[in-house]
């Protein structure tokens, strides 16, 4: 299936002329010239697209929380961040197809009002930043940018923000005290984003993928993309990435639901070496982990979270039955503590020491006791943090240790693997 | 006494027209110190305080809470080999190891004809063709010690 990826393969796919040459900027021309922006949120609501960003919240309902008579300028700030372990996907779509991420977020800010838009790229990402700067300058020479844009009276700005290294930025209020040159600490909600947001001003927050599927939305219906979904699943089409232990790593344009078993057997290929499956990560890092036996399962948001999971970015991480699993989880678990904000206390100090105790238990020197502990201190984090950074981190935490306890009971019993 | 060539400061100047409020300038004019000056010292905290019109203390905050900023000048090439789950399933000790006896130095070092500085990094986003590590702007994939000794090769 090729939709969002169908430019992707094409030479010069990041220009302005190959763009247009396949259909693009005809979406925002059919919205600017034929619909109100009422019908566009309206549309984007049938279609079921939910957020591609990690909390799959539906993208219409999001729209409409914005106040439509704010005395304060509102804003969108796309989410580029892209630092969830496992997750490669927004990349190709600013590096290969930057245009469908500017034509989505125009059609976004048409349909909400917003006349400012923000671009939130992480640093390492300077290709892409390129690619969106080149892209949005031809933009506004084709006046799909700046004032009166189409000769309407609708008028856009937009801006690429450079992050600087920091994961929890792509936390959306985290992104908005980065994008406001502070420390990329979360803020307390409420208030939501949507009401009090970037600049005090109500924000849409979105991630790059949900923008570039929207100019789709637009050209074919609602209902057209969320027929694309698996059958009694729906909600569009979905780039997962997988990595790790397979023959055919890579991103791959699907269907809503496919399941997890189809995309690591038939599009990525099978184990490499043909060895076994041993664990897999359905959702990015912070996803709890499923056993091989567990793979029969749809890869969308509600049957994910039915088998205590979660689709997260779609991010699928493969291990085979030689992976050490306390290994993976140690490196797990550094990670979370090394990007732990600070600001809240259960967040801060239980991501450091539950690092430093697998840690621990990884170079020999642990006791079984410790894996109760670790249990115990992510308890203590569970539902007491500011942010979802804290319950990001428990889930593998939690998931590893019980569902692979025999192993780390006999690691630590060994000293090693 | 630091201060930005013409350049630099016109950039400055259009990025700053860019931001609803001044102070939300402050990582782009980060960047472009770092830049310009090749690392963000103390010095050029004040600097960028000023421009920004923040104190010198929030400039600071800022630069330690972001990895990317440097406070001291790196090697030529900066060496950032991703260590997360999806590099580390396909090998990234290993690539460590191999760079650390190559270049003799530990990571966070820089070797003495100033031409390395080695680091590891968190996922880079580039877990599909793991390993992987970005020196300097680019990315580097499917890394072995092999195709990684040629790359340091090319590199004057
Ligand atoms: C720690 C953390 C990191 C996140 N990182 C990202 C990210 O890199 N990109 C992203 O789009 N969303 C990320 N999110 C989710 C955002 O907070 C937000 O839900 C999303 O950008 C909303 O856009 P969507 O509705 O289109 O998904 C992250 C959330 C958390 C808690
Ligand atoms: S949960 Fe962690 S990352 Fe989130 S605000 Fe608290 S300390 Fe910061
Ligand atoms: S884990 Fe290395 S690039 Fe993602």
């Amino acid at each position: 299936m090729a939709i969002l990826t169908k430019n992707f393969e094409k030479k010069s796919s990041y220009t302005m002329g190959v763009y247009e040459q396949g259909g693009g900027y005809k979406a925002l021309k059919k919205a600017i010239s034929e619909m109100k922006p009422g019908q566009i949120v309206e549309e984007v609501m049938k279609s079921n697209l939910r957020g591609r960003g990690g909390a799959g919240f539906p993208t219409g309902k999001k729209w409409s929380f914005i106040p439509k008579d704010s005395p304060k300028p509102k804003y969108l700030t796309v989410n580029a961040d892209e630092g969830e372990p496992g997750t490669f996907k927004d990349r190709p779509l600013m590096e290969q197809d930057p245009h469908a991420v500017i034509e989505g977020s125009i059609i976004t800010c048409y349909a909400v009002d917003i006349h400012t838009a923000f671009i939130y790229v992480r640093g390492e990402y300077a290709k892409s930043i390129q690619r969106l700067r080149d892209a949005i300058n031809e933009a506004y020479a084709s006046k799909y940018l700046g004032e009166n844009i189409l000769g309407s009276s609708f008028g856009l700005d937009m801006v690429v923000h450079r992050g600087a290294g920091a994961y929890i930025c792509g936390e959306e209020t985290g992104l908005l005290e980065s994008l406001e040159g502070k420390k990329g600490q979360p803020r307390m909600k409420p208030p939501f984003p949507a009401i009090v947001g970037a600049f005090q001003g109500p924000t849409v927050i979105n991630n790059v993928e949900t923008m570039a599927a929207i100019p789709h939305i637009i050209t074919n219906g609602g209902e057209w993309f969320n027929n694309l979904g698996a059958p009694g699943v729906g909600g569009g089409v979905k780039l997962y990435s997988i990595s790790g232990h397979v023959k055919r790593p890579g991103v791959y344009e699907l269907p809503m639901g496919t399941t997890l078993k189809e995309i690591i057997y038939e599009h990525a290929g099978g184990i490499r070496g043909e060895k076994k499956l041993k664990a897999v990560i359905p959702g990015g890092s912070s996803a709890p982990v499923l056993t091989a036996d567990e793979i029969d399962v749809k890869m969308d948001f509600d049957s994910l979270a039915a088998i205590k999971t979660m689709l997260g970015s779609g991010a699928i991480i493969v291990m085979d039955e030689d992976t050490c699993m306390v290994k993976a989880l140690k490196v797990l678990m550094k990670f979370y503590a090394h990007e732990s904000c600070g600001k809240c206390t259960p967040c801060r100090e239980g991501t450091g020491w539950m690092a430093r105790i697998i840690s621990r238990i990884h170079r020999g020197e642990g006791e079984i006791s410790d894996l109760d502990t670790i249990l115990s201190i992510s308890n203590t984090i569970n539902g007491k943090t500011l942010c979802p950074l804290g319950q990001a981190a428990i889930g593998p935490a939690i998931s590893f240790i019980t569902k692979f306890r025999g192993e780390f009971e006999n690691y630590i019993r060994r000293g090693s693997n | 006494m630091v201060k930005f060539s013409d350049r630099t400061m016109e950039k400055f100047k259009s990025v700053v027209s860019k931001y609803p409020k001044k102070d939300a300038a402050l990582l782009p004019t980060l960047w472009l110190a770092q830049q310009e000056f090749s690392a963000i010292t103390p010095e050029v905290e004040e600097y960028v305080a000023e421009l920004v019109g923040v104190s010198p203390v929030r400039v600071q905050e800022v630069r330690t809470f972001y990895t990317m900023y440097t406070p001291k000048p790196l090697g030529k090439y900066h060496l950032q080999l991703c260590t997360n789950i999806g590099c580390m399933l396909l090998g990234a000790e290993d690539i460590l190891a191999h760079l650390k006896g190559r270049l003799g130095i530990n990571v966070g070092e820089t070797t003495s004809d100033g031409k390395f500085t080695l680091s590891t990094a968190e996922c880079l986003g580039h877990c599909g063709t793991a390993p992987v590590i970005r020196i300097n702007d680019d990315f580097h994939e499917n890394l072995t010690g092999e195709s990684l000794d040629k790359i340091l090769g090319s590199l004057k």
